[in-house]
């Protein structure tokens, strides 16, 4: 039972498809596994329109899932019944990549964070209410008087704080971050990072962290897992993953990290992946990364090759490991 | 802000006075006088004395300063038609009838608009949008008074369930306000689906959802909050609009609004009285300007703070 508890979200064979017209579908995430354990932070990187947003916002419920299911503490999100639902939405939080377009123009800072404690009915009063608004805003490096401004008037690393305090306010266990600090400079980008590591250590937070910054996730991830057109190619603990790459799509992210020594810099291979990322509308069969693959065998293109473990929790879905 | 609405002030005063010179020199541009269309074959000293009675003997731009000091003192003059009476008791008299069949058309259009544009905006692609995106179309592509005519045609002729014409009733209000209206329902649908289109697709959207809100309230507190904003903005023009229309609709259904009054003194080149009904229109729509921006700094925190920046 122990272990049961241990895994906090098991995402099976997760599907989400997108129907752009009769005949067309967008396979934006297609047939994706993992799991996440209690106060573990997972990191989820590939390029842009891999459909890794998307595949935080299904496993959250903010979209429905087309097929597998997103186990929440043993239960299917996508499956619950009502009340159960507003209970997973008080338990699952998500962070905006957008710190400009996630929060209401309309609303004062105050109203944005309250209003999800309203939903939840989680004061008595309107003091507890702002009581509980100034405690997070100064929890999250704001001050209490932010509460009564407009979103407009904060800078880009304030907002984002303001969408971190909102996502803590309802008391959430879990929190997919999806590409929190991708809008901001990078003087911030550290600031929002450890903010979020402390938050994590201080309340119990378990996070799924989406990015495209490598050296972020590494960062922050006990584990990561690396997203290519939809599907996960290869997943280890961060450790390993940037140590000892194994899909030859992980081998060229890696090469493509800067090195900050301009000796090394200088000198050192980077891969180039030759041609562009295939368009997830209607893919050929068999594995997605075949077309650029300098490695592709004829079975390449016949079966898409599945996560199989190498040993000590790392994850390869490529016909060079799987014999 | 006093500073901001002092200055707003000094802008509309300005605005009216080259509207009433523009006006002013426009009118005696057009060939003709009083007298070419009411009473062609008087005797010339008749005529004579006319023209001194009223100054129209005296060049163009004598009779403008002079108008224009008359105006000072707040003497709009009287008609030239029907001596006696004063322009300020035209409006006095006809402005109500006019006022209530604008507010009337304007309130409905702008509701039924906004709730129709809602509507083709939840329901996309669906038969409810495109029902309403026809009713749009219809309603830009179609004028008024051709409206209008089809309106007494079939409701009042046909199935006599409105009065073709007139003024008394609330039931003689229906069509003129129908046929007055259908443009802003038309534009305010089409403006308020995109708009909505446009919100519904923001992340703050999907923040509140996360935060496990409810569908009424997403749609009341988030969407139709910040989908309003731009309608806003084309109220000002929607009201110019509804003015525009009114001449035509009050001609149409003979109703004795200000707008007849001014096609009417157009026609007769009855000069004060186009004079003293084009400040006043002019006038009304400064203030609706006026208005249509205070509202908008009220609606839009993101106004509101410019302004005091502009201070």
């Amino acid at each position: 039972m122990a272990k049961l508890h241990e895994e906090l979200i098991q995402v099976n064979n997760l599907k989400k498809y997108f129907r752009i017209s009769r005949k067309s579908v967008l396979k934006a995430v297609d047939d994706v596994s993992f799991s996440i354990k209690k106060g573990e932070t997972l990191g989820l990187v590939g390029e842009s329109g891999c459909g890794k947003s998307t595949c935080g916002r299904t496993v959250v419920g903010l979209y429905d899932a087309t097929g597998g299911s997103v186990l929440y503490e043993g239960k299917d999100v996508h499956r619950l019944k009502k009340d159960e639902k507003l209970q997973f939405k008080k338990n699952a939080q998500y962070i905006f990549q957008d710190p400009y377009a996630s929060l209401d123009p309309r609303m004062t800072i105050g109203d944005i964070i309250g209003e999800g404690m309203d939903v939840h009915q989680m004061h008595s009063n309107e003091k507890e209410r702002t009581a509980r608004i100034h405690e997070l805003l100064e929890l999250v490096g704001l001050n209490p008087e932010h509460a009564v401004r407009y979103p407009h008037e904060l800078s880009g690393g304030q907002r984002q704080r303001v969408g971190i305090a909102r996502a803590l306010a309802v008391e959430p266990e879990f929190i997919v971050c999806d590409e929190p600090i991708s809008a901001l400079d990078v003087s911030i980008q550290a600031q929002i990072v450890n903010l979020l590591i402390e938050l994590q250590e201080n309340l119990d937070l378990t996070y799924l962290f989406i990015s495209h910054d490598l050296s972020m996730v590494k960062h922050i991830s006990n584990r990561v897992a690396v997203m290519y057109l939809g599907v996960i190619v290869e997943l280890a603990s961060s450790e390993e993953l940037y140590k000892n790459a194994l899909h030859p799509y992980t081998k060229a992210l890696m090469s493509a990290i800067p090195v900050p020594d301009p000796d090394v810099e200088s000198s050192r291979e980077r891969i180039i992946l030759p041609g562009d990322v295939p368009s997830p509308i209607n893919p050929p069969p068999g594995c997605k990364f075949q077309g650029r693959c300098k490695y592709a065998m004829p079975i390449c293109k016949e079966k898409t090759p599945e996560l199989v473990d190498q040993g000590d929790g790392h994850f390869v879905a490529c016909y060079l490991h799987n014999k | 802000m006093l500073k901001y609405t002092l200055k707003r002030l000094l802008y509309m005063v300005l605005t009216l006075f080259i509207v009433i010179t523009i006006t002013f020199f426009l009118i005696h541009a057009i060939p003709g006088d009083p007298l070419s269309s009411l009473a062609r074959n008087l005797p010339a000293q008749v005529k004579e004395n006319f023209y001194a009675k009223y100054g129209l003997n005296k060049s163009v731009p004598e009779q403008y300063v002079m108008f224009l000091k008359n105006l000072c003192h707040g003497d709009f003059g009287e008609s030239l038609k029907f001596p006696g009476r004063g322009v300020a008791d035209i409006i006095e008299k006809h402005a109500p009838i006019s006022a209530r069949l604008g507010l009337q058309a304007i309130t409905i259009g702008v509701i039924v608009g906004i709730v129709l544009g809602i509507v083709a905006a939840f329901k996309r692609n669906r038969w409810p949008d495109h029902l309403v995106m026809f009713i749009a179309i219809l309603g830009v592509c179609l004028p008024s008074f051709v409206l209008a005519a089809l309106l007494q045609y079939v409701l009042s002729v046909k199935f006599e369930l409105f009065p073709t014409a007139g003024w008394g009733t609330g039931k003689h209000t229906v069509l003129p306000t129908i046929a007055l209206c259908f443009g802003s329902v038309a534009t305010y649908a089409r403006y308020m689906r995109s708009s909505v289109l446009d919100v519904i697709n923001q992340d703050y959207i999907l923040t509140a959802k996360s935060k496990g809100i409810s569908n009424f309230n997403l749609i009341w507190k988030h969407v139709i909050r910040n989908a309003i904003i731009p309608a806003i903005t084309i109220l000002a023009p929607q009201i110019a609009g509804i003015f525009g229309g009114s001449f035509v609709i009050e001609s149409i259904f003979a109703i004795p609004g200000l707008g007849s009054n001014l096609v009417d003194a157009v026609n007769n080149r009855d000069y004060t009285v186009i004079m003293g009904l084009t400040i006043f229109y002019c006038a009304l729509y400064i203030v609706s300007l006026l208005m249509v921006d205070i509202l908008y700094g009220v609606v839009d925190p993101r106004v509101r703070v410019s302004e005091e920046v502009a201070e």
